[in-house]
């Protein structure tokens, strides 16, 4: 089960824009990890909405990877000077750089809503409608502060 | 050639007489709202669905109900701070009647009968139903007073000149709809003038008003950079389910989330029934593609 979801993941980071390829390549590895969050969300968000038929296998391995995702080091992909007041191709804002704690507790609220998708996703379809609300508040919370409308 | 000057005067009082009348304030007549009670609960509803709190709750407070004001709109004009609405008898709006609220959200005008800006959207309000706004009045009185003094608008000069927006509204303000109701009269009411949507999504013209024309068109970010989407079937492919399922969960069809200030959007519409949600797809899925 786990090859064609690390695949899929790697799709996920070659699969963005070719604008890509002149990015540095900390922007590239950050984007890249929310292709594959967006990746798995889809997979959970799909059979939440009935789009897709629940399969509690896949379930637990997307949760599984939003898991993985949240507990990346973060470090080394939002050096100084990535803003999007600086470089083209980046929507994330200059305030991440002066509010690093509050980017940090927020990115951190994902990895427990993360886990607590991981610990019900397995369970049944019904497990999963709350859980993508607590993501998708987590997704929000961090984008209403830190990044631009495209 | 005397009696060409005096013709001159005389037009410049003629037209100054119709340049006050245009720019008067215009009220309300309050014998509209006789025998309307207003209901909190119901006005809880209003209230999400008109996104008051959105603007008018401090930057970056935990408690989105504290109507402190804060967000500021910067424009080609100058930069607008959305005041203290909180029900404090000095520092918001404790000391008003309703008459004086229904004349500010539906008219632009303030008790004292002086024009808002538009940066407020009375333009999409005025469209608002009477009992809504009673039950809106209602609700804001249950709020948690703020004694934070509203910060005043930096706007220089001639559009420092409240008179000024009186010609303004007399040219863009209307109380027409856009969109024809076709069945879906409440999607209609919750995009047009609740929810306000085109204040974002629709380009202004060099004066500040709404393009009707190119409706939901997208335009640039009022509050930075990048532009706001444009809603129309040529630009957004998204079917009506993936639309109320965004506004219900923040995620696009591709599982990106919500971010700037449609994050609160999406806040506010999650609050409301799934139908309102639906009414609003249905709505954004029948407007007119624009083409370039």
């Amino acid at each position: 089960m786990k090859t064609p979801f690390a695949a899929l993941a790697l799709l996920a980071v070659l699969g963005t824009p070719a604008l890509a390829q002149d990015l540095p390549q900390p922007v590239k590895a950050r984007q890249g990890q929310f292709n594959i969050m967006a990746l798995n969300l889809g997979v959970l968000g799909g059979m939440a909405r009935g789009t897709v038929e629940y399969d509690a296998e896949a379930a637990q391995a997307a949760a599984d990877s939003l898991v993985a995702v949240s507990t990346l080091s973060q470090g080394a992909m939002w050096p100084d000077g990535t803003d999007e007041g600086s470089i083209a191709g980046t929507r994330a804002k200059a305030d991440i750089w002066g509010n690093m704690d509050d980017f940090t507790s927020k990115w951190a609220d994902f990895g427990e809503a993360a886990t607590a998708m991981a610990a019900a996703a397995g369970t049944g379809r019904d497990a999963l409608g709350p859980n993508m609300g607590a993501l998708g508040n987590a997704c929000k919370a961090c984008h209403d502060s830190y990044r631009v409308p495209e | 050639m005397r009696s060409f000057l005096k013709l001159l005067v005389l037009a410049a009082i003629v037209g100054a007489g119709i340049g006050l009348w245009v720019t008067a304030p215009s009220r309300v007549d309050a014998a509209r709202f006789d025998g309307l009670t207003g209901d909190a609960a119901r006005g809880e509803t209003v209230f999400t669905a008109a996104g008051c709190a959105s603007c008018h709750h401090a930057k970056g407070a935990e408690d989105k109900l504290l109507l402190t004001g804060g967000m500021e709109f910067v424009s080609d004009f100058g930069t607008f701070y959305a005041p203290n609405i909180s029900p404090h008898p000095e520092a918001g709006i404790g000391g008003w009647s309703f008459e004086d609220f229904a004349n500010a959200v539906t008219r632009g005008v303030s008790p004292e009968g002086q024009h808002y800006y538009p940066a407020f959207p009375y333009t999409a309000y005025t469209k608002m139903q009477d009992q809504d706004l009673s039950d809106l009045w209602a609700y804001m009185q249950t709020l948690e007073p703020s004694d934070v003094a509203s910060k005043p608008h930096d706007v220089g000069f001639p559009f420092n000149i409240r008179r000024s927006v009186g010609g303004w509204k007399f040219l863009f303000m209307s109380d027409d709809y856009v969109m024809e109701a076709a069945d879906n009269e409440r999607g209609r009411y919750l995009v047009e003038t609740l929810a306000h949507c085109a204040e974002c999504h629709t380009p202004r013209n060099p004066l500040g008003a709404l393009d009707t024309a190119r409706w939901m068109g997208g335009a640039p970010n009022p509050s930075g950079s990048g532009t706001i989407p444009a809603l129309t079937p040529d630009k957004l492919d998204w079917s009506a389910a993936d639309v109320a399922y965004y506004l219900e969960s923040g995620f696009t069809p591709t599982f990106d989330a919500v971010g700037g200030h449609m994050a609160e959007v999406v806040e506010n519409f999650a609050a409301l029934p799934a139908e309102d949600r639906e009414a609003v797809a249905s709505y954004i899925k029948a407007l007119p593609p624009l083409g370039e």
